[in-house]
């Protein structure tokens, strides 16, 4: 199989992806814009079914690092990367690889929820399916029922899925963006500070589903919130300047963290 | 690197917990010397203000416990701040104990006053400066941050076991021979009990001093 048939194929959740594997390894990233340097050589393993939380203080790299996981990165129209992005051994930055297509493989949840403004719940759901396939019928409302429920908003919805998706509350919007997510059946969701503008009741059920979808997905998230990595994540990462100081398990980094520098961020006396 | 935090009311928080646990701990090092002063000189007034000055003891061990909450609710602490927090939440429950043993030293002080002296206390007083060194070092390791420091006191825990232990079966043997001196040798036998238990608490202290520097659980270790 070559590179990009490799990543470019649809992938199942029976596809091998057990924890204590690495699932994304950068490999000395280099990344940021025109003549500005963000990344300064991360390299980073990346756990399959694990919760990996990038933490650090604003313009430590955190969001860039994130984007260069699924090539986002690149469509900020100054943006450069060097170095290896690996998923499951494979170069995502092989020419060969379509990045379109890699975004189903590695999909994102953003910071301010953003269902498609046109489309009714269902639609939503289905949308990222439109790329390669359409679904109708059964299989199609199989689909949408599985996503949903995987996103821990079925029951909530069943009954008005051709509603716009704009309709929901800001938490269920984030809920409908996982399900959209999930829906092309990815090997990771990267969340880049998938909480932040929603309240603590909406934080707190998105926290909870973050822990049921590693059972088959990796997650990678941004948070500014130390409190919630520590809640959400198995490993942190701590950037600083463009550098992973420390990454470790996540009890580890908000217990006893062994740089200093990481200790002073996490105890609040910087960021 | 700053060695400040960003929020000096969070700053001055823990700051507050620092002061408030030192000042415990030697108030209940004050009353450790005391009590057994009340028992060595035979004063009963100074045993009456030893158990008086539990009350403040107590007063410290909620205000402490309540800071704690406070900090953990407002903060949410993390890295050596959370060790901080947890060890200076075990700390006041050992100290408070330690001022609870206080008082039952200078209640035994008051009953043994009133009948003829027993025996030389050459031995309770040793007792008695080696737990009080203990819990001196221990707060300057806990105010250092000097772990080596907190291991030394560990060390000595086995010096006042022994001391106790041999004082104890004296005692006994005292006991057995002469059934007179058994009200007074129950006495003289808690006062060293006592002291053998404070060696533990501040020894109890000294092991979450090593977790609060060194992340590093030490409690339990050669005790199998």
């Amino acid at each position: 199989m070559t590179i990009s048939s490799q990543l470019n194929a649809p992938h199942s959740l029976d596809d091998d992806s057990s924890p204590g594997k690495v699932k994304i390894r950068a490999k000395n990233l280099v990344a940021g814009y025109g003549e500005s340097n963000v990344l300064k050589g991360i390299d980073l393993d990346i756990m399959a079914n694990e919760v990996t939380a990038i933490i650090g203080p604003s313009g430590c790299g955190k969001s860039t690092f994130i984007r260069c996981l699924n090539r986002m990165h690149e469509l900020v129209p100054s943006a450069f990367a060097d170095g290896q992005v690996l998923l499951d051994d494979t170069d995502i930055y092989s020419p060969s690889v379509d990045p379109v297509l890699l975004r189903r493989r590695i999909g994102m949840v953003f910071q301010k929820p953003n269902p498609f403004p046109t489309m009714s719940i269902r639609e939503n759901v289905l949308a990222g399916l439109r790329l390669t396939r359409r679904l109708r019928g059964a299989a199609a409302d199989e689909l949408v029922e599985r996503s949903l429920t995987g996103a821990a908003l079925w029951d909530e919805v069943k009954d008005k899925l051709d509603e716009p998706g704009t309709s929901l509350s800001g938490g269920q919007q984030q809920r409908l963006c996982i399900a959209r997510t999930i829906a092309v059946e990815p090997d990771v969701i990267l969340m880049d500070e998938p909480c932040s503008a929603l309240d603590p009741v909406a934080t707190a059920r998105i926290e909870e589903l973050i822990d049921h979808l590693k059972t088959d997905y990796t997650v990678v998230i941004v948070t500014h919130n130390m409190q919630q990595a520590a809640r959400c994540s198995d490993r942190t990462a701590f950037f600083l300047l463009g550098e992973v100081i420390e990454y470790a398990p996540t009890d580890d980094i908000f217990t006893k963290p062994i740089d200093s520098r990481t200790e002073d961020y996490v105890t609040g006396k910087f960021g | 690197m700053t060695s400040r935090r960003t929020s000096r009311e969070y700053e001055h928080e823990l700051q507050q917990l620092r002061r408030k646990l030192v000042v415990m701990a030697e108030r209940v090092q004050r009353m450790t010397l005391n009590a057994v002063r009340s028992v060595v000189e035979r004063n009963s007034q100074l045993a009456a203000d030893v158990i008086i000055e539990d009350r403040d003891v107590n007063r410290e061990e909620i205000e402490i416990d309540e800071l704690c909450l406070l900090i953990l609710a407002r903060r949410q602490p993390m890295a050596s701040d959370l060790r901080f927090v947890a060890t200076a939440m075990k700390m006041v429950t050992d100290l408070e104990r330690v001022g609870d043993l206080s008082v039952s030293i200078a209640e035994r002080a008051i009953s043994l006053n009133g009948a003829p002296v027993l025996r030389s206390y050459e031995d309770i007083q040793k007792m008695a400066d080696i737990t009080s060194e203990m819990l001196n070092i221990t707060i300057t390791a806990f105010l250092e941050g000097d772990a080596r420091l907190a291991e030394t006191v560990i060390e000595r825990d086995d010096e006042v076991d022994d001391l106790y232990h041999r004082l104890a079966n004296e005692l006994t043997d005292n006991m057995t021979k002469h059934s007179d001196t058994i009200r007074r040798s129950i006495d003289v036998r808690a006062v060293a009990k006592n002291l053998e238990r404070m060696a533990d608490h501040t020894t109890n202290i000294a092991e979450m001093v090593i977790y609060m520097i060194r992340g590093k659980d030490v409690r339990h270790m050669g005790k199998q």
